[in-house]
């Protein structure tokens, strides 16, 4: 059985070696953000088909983070949906021949991870400043700076191995169903599969949400608000 | 026995034991969650989506697990 924790490279570009989670995450990048381009290049007020198909999903996922991070959810909605949007067709991206997750795939659930690691700095930073967001370091004691500073790179940890977990560990379940009975068999279990990928996309951008929202809701931050 | 051997046995050991632990806790907060939501009704998308939050946190001690058991079986850092 080949180790599902390393990538064998299918080409090499110069010194750069190409593996093949690599082309179908850029293969889905592409295909998203051309459908967007597409879908919001005519945007109107009396929507068309395409267009209210894409206001719902917008709007579902505005309603989402308005309800976690409790405000106005413009300024995460291009994170939060775009990580959301990539996960789903990223993690379902399975059913289709001859393609495999990109997520099932260490690299690419670290960048993920890491993204959501620098986006909460960035956020809270913005938000609270660089000094008012560093205070929430030595919150309610300087003794706890080291558990904060854990906390931080063990969730991130975990969001990356989270999604890498069950992505990867539902592809190796199939396979050993397919090398036990061939026909029919697999098919619930892929069709659970699906389910799975919706799941932990959601998980993941909720997650996120939760995260980013936590830092922009530091103590500083929501004194300021009330003396508002 | 070999190195080989007992790096199976503990990625066997590592996902049988620690699947008990979380299981039992997702089990709990399921159940809580569903008296909740019985409860209250109105409140059920809070509840829900609060419960997958916390789902994913104690997925987290499972995999955990799982990433032991991997290592021990494709990353083994006593075996080349």
């Amino acid at each position: 059985m080949s180790s599902p924790l390393v990538e064998v490279p299918l080409f090499v570009v110069g010194r750069v070696p190409v593996a093949g989670s690599v082309l179908t995450s850029f293969g889905i990048t592409a295909v998203l953000g051309l459908a967007s381009f597409l879908l919001t290049r005519r945007l109107s007020l009396e929507p068309r088909r395409g267009q209210t198909a894409l206001e719902l999903i917008v709007s579902t996922i505005d309603d989402q983070i308005r309800e976690v991070v409790q405000r106005d959810p413009s300024p995460y909605t291009p994170l939060v949906g775009t990580l959301f949007l990539y996960l789903v067709v990223a993690n379902s991206i399975e059913v289709v021949p001859l393609l495999h997750s990109p997520t099932a795939r260490l690299e690419t659930t670290m960048a993920l991870a890491l993204v959501v690691f620098f986006s909460v700095y960035f956020y809270g930073i913005r938000a609270n400043g660089l000094r008012g967001y560093m205070k929430h370091f030595v919150e309610p004691s300087p003794l706890l700076a080291p558990i904060h500073v854990l906390s931080e790179l063990t969730r991130t940890f975990a969001l990356m191995m989270r999604l890498l977990g069950n992505i990867m560990s539902h592809g190796l379940v199939l396979a050993i169903v397919v090398s036990l009975a061939g026909l029919l068999v697999p098919i619930p279990i892929m069709a659970f599969g699906l389910f799975v990928a919706l799941v932990q996309a959601y998980i993941f951008a909720m997650l996120a949400t939760v995260y980013v929202g936590g830092a922009v809701e530091t103590e500083h931050g929501r004194q300021e608000e009330i003396s508002r | 026995m070999t190195v080989q051997s007992w790096s199976i046995l503990g990625a066997v050991a590592a996902v049988c034991f620690g699947a008990i632990g979380p299981a039992f806790a997702e089990g709990r907060a399921i159940a809580a969650s569903m008296e909740a939501i019985a409860r209250q009704p109105e409140a059920g998308g809070t509840i829900s989506r609060t419960l997958f939050v916390g789902l994913a946190m104690i997925e987290a001690i499972a995999i955990y697990c799982l990433v032991i058991a991997l290592v021990l079986l494709f990353a083994n850092p006593f075996v080349h």
